[in-house]
């Protein structure tokens, strides 16, 4: 079982008590209104899925029920860091 | 290619069965083909065989990064039935099914169908309601399907659990008769044994590296480990890999890739005679001809191309199992394995053209790609003969994302399925 770190509790705790949330920093539309149906498709269902580093979104459901951000190989499913909310994402990767 | 028959295997047998042929000899890869498939799982190579035999195309070679079947056709739980909500899946689900019927005798080559019934068993007032929709449903399409009562269910299963005090009480369950099991390794043997004799190189060990494509877009042929592999139509059957496939080709993919878990039990006597399913405890269940208890767990939650998964979806099944079907709680697990799926947004596949001239596209089956083996293969050589997609795949295309047309099968199961 995969042990995550959450920034919030700062410890490392077992994957039982996450969730998790999807690829992170997708940013909300600003007018939705004005996007058009391929931007939308984008930014609903066209997802990084990279082999490699990811950042994604979990959340300590059975601890501080918080959402933060992580960077996880998905080769090796090892987390190189969590970071909270709002944050950037410190590798400076993209998706 | 040697036939199986009763005369071939006599005269053999007199000479130690050291006449037969090697089903798939190793090929160097020639400098071009007028189709290259990539991934040599049952889907791909069942392609290249009709391509062969349908069309007529048979200077076709199927690529593979590993070995032949050693992704998810040798991972999955071997479970076929095509009980699907929606009009388009029930039909692109029953043309497999249909093609399962006969399969053996096409290849000339035992792929062990087995018409033994898939029951879905309903724990609660929201299942039973759901399995009757989807009983009517698949009546009105044509598919088997009947609901039983839980004395009925016990009467099919007899290892199963109904009583009323039970932790997962049983109140009812959708058994499609037609549904079954078949040997999974012997899907992708007999569908490169057939292929091989009309004609296809299958190159194992050969991962692609990149897609060229000219200045028009189209394609042009694969980079490869072992070199530029020249080909004007291309078709991608590479399951958990395929969007890492398509951004070679620069295209963006509405796929995510996940760590799907099964595991098998030590072998035993002949004890459960049919596949059990169940999507509200996430637990399915069938006996393996060798005697194993073949069952299938959950998806882990985050996208992953590690090949295995983590032990608390293992346990969660198990708990189950044993809950529904009390005489196992003593049964040993013997192997855990997990293979990565990519799953969609409606939980559909996509059988389709993409925006790529030449490019072809058969991937998003998800936890359930083995039942549609046979039918994604025909429909995809169908689509790469004709440039264009039969009636049964043309809903399974890419554009559904954009325009909304989904076919939302995920909101229909309620559960991975």
């Amino acid at each position: 079982m995969i042990l995550i770190h959450c920034p919030y509790c700062e410890q490392d705790r077992p994957e039982i008590e996450f969730t998790y949330g999807g690829q992170a920093h997708i940013a909300r539309p600003h007018d939705p209104a004005a996007l058009t149906d391929r931007e939308w498709e984008t930014y609903l269902y066209i997802r990084a899925n990279p082999r490699g580093l990811h950042a994604e979104r979990w959340r300590h459901i059975h601890g501080c029920a918080r959402f933060f951000n992580a960077v996880r190989d998905t080769v090796t499913d090892r987390f190189t860091v969590t970071y909270k909310t709002g944050e950037a994402r410190p590798d400076g990767g993209v998706a | 290619m040697k036939r199986f028959s009763g005369l071939n295997l006599l005269a053999q047998a007199f000479d130690g069965h050291r006449g037969w042929p090697e089903h798939w000899p190793d090929k160097a890869p020639k400098a071009a083909y007028d189709v290259i498939i990539i991934g040599a799982g049952g889907h791909g190579l069942g392609a290249a065989y009709y391509l062969a035999t349908k069309y007529g195309i048979s200077n076709v070679a199927v690529i593979e990064k590993g070995w032949l079947g050693g992704g998810n056709a040798g991972r999955n739980t071997t479970i076929i039935r095509s009980n699907y909500l929606y009009d388009e899946s029930a039909h692109l689900y029953d043309h497999a099914v249909k093609l399962w019927d006969g399969l053996s005798q096409e290849l000339n080559y035992n792929v062990m169908y087995s018409k033994r019934g898939v029951l879905m068993l309903a724990h609660n007032v929201h299942d039973v309601q759901s399995f009757k929709r989807h009983i009517h449903a698949n009546r009105l399409n044509g598919v088997d399907n009947e609901w039983l009562t839980p004395d009925q269910c016990k009467a099919y299963c007899p290892p199963l659990d109904i009583a009323a005090n039970a932790r997962h009480p049983v109140l009812g369950g959708a058994l499609q008769r037609r549904g079954g099991t078949a040997r999974h390794d012997s899907v992708a043997w007999g569908y490169a044994r057939g292929a091989v004799a009309r004609g296809v190189d299958i190159i194992q060990n050969c991962a692609v590296t990149g897609i060229r494509r000219g200045p028009d877009g189209a394609v042009l042929g694969v980079e490869t480990e072992r070199g530029f592999i020249g080909a004007t139509k291309i078709g991608v059957s590479a399951a958990g890999s395929t969007s890492l496939v398509m951004k070679m080709a620069g295209l963006d993919f509405p796929l995510e890739s996940y760590p799907l878990q099964a595991l098998v039990s030590e072998p035993v006597k002949p004890i459960f005679p049919c596949v059990v399913m169940s999507n509200t405890v996430h637990a399915y269940i069938s006996q393996s001809d060798k005697g194993e208890l073949v069952i299938g767990a959950g998806t882990d939650q985050y996208v992953s191309y590690s090949q295995r998964g983590a032990l608390h979806i293992i346990e969660h099944t198990l708990a189950a199992i044993c809950e529904i079907f009390p005489i196992f709680t003593r049964m040993r697990m013997l192997r855990t394995w997990g293979g990565i799926v990519d799953v969609t947004p409606d939980r559909s596949p996509i059988l389709a053209k993409t925006p790529v001239p030449g490019l072809y596209v058969n991937c998003g089956w998800g936890t359930g790609g083995f039942k549609a083996t046979p039918g994604a293969a025909d429909l995809l050589a169908h689509t790469i003969a004709h440039d264009a997609p039969h009636a049964i795949n043309a809903p399974f295309n890419l554009d559904r994302f954009r325009n909304g047309r989904l076919i939302d099968e995920a909101a229909a199961a309620a559960v991975a399925h």
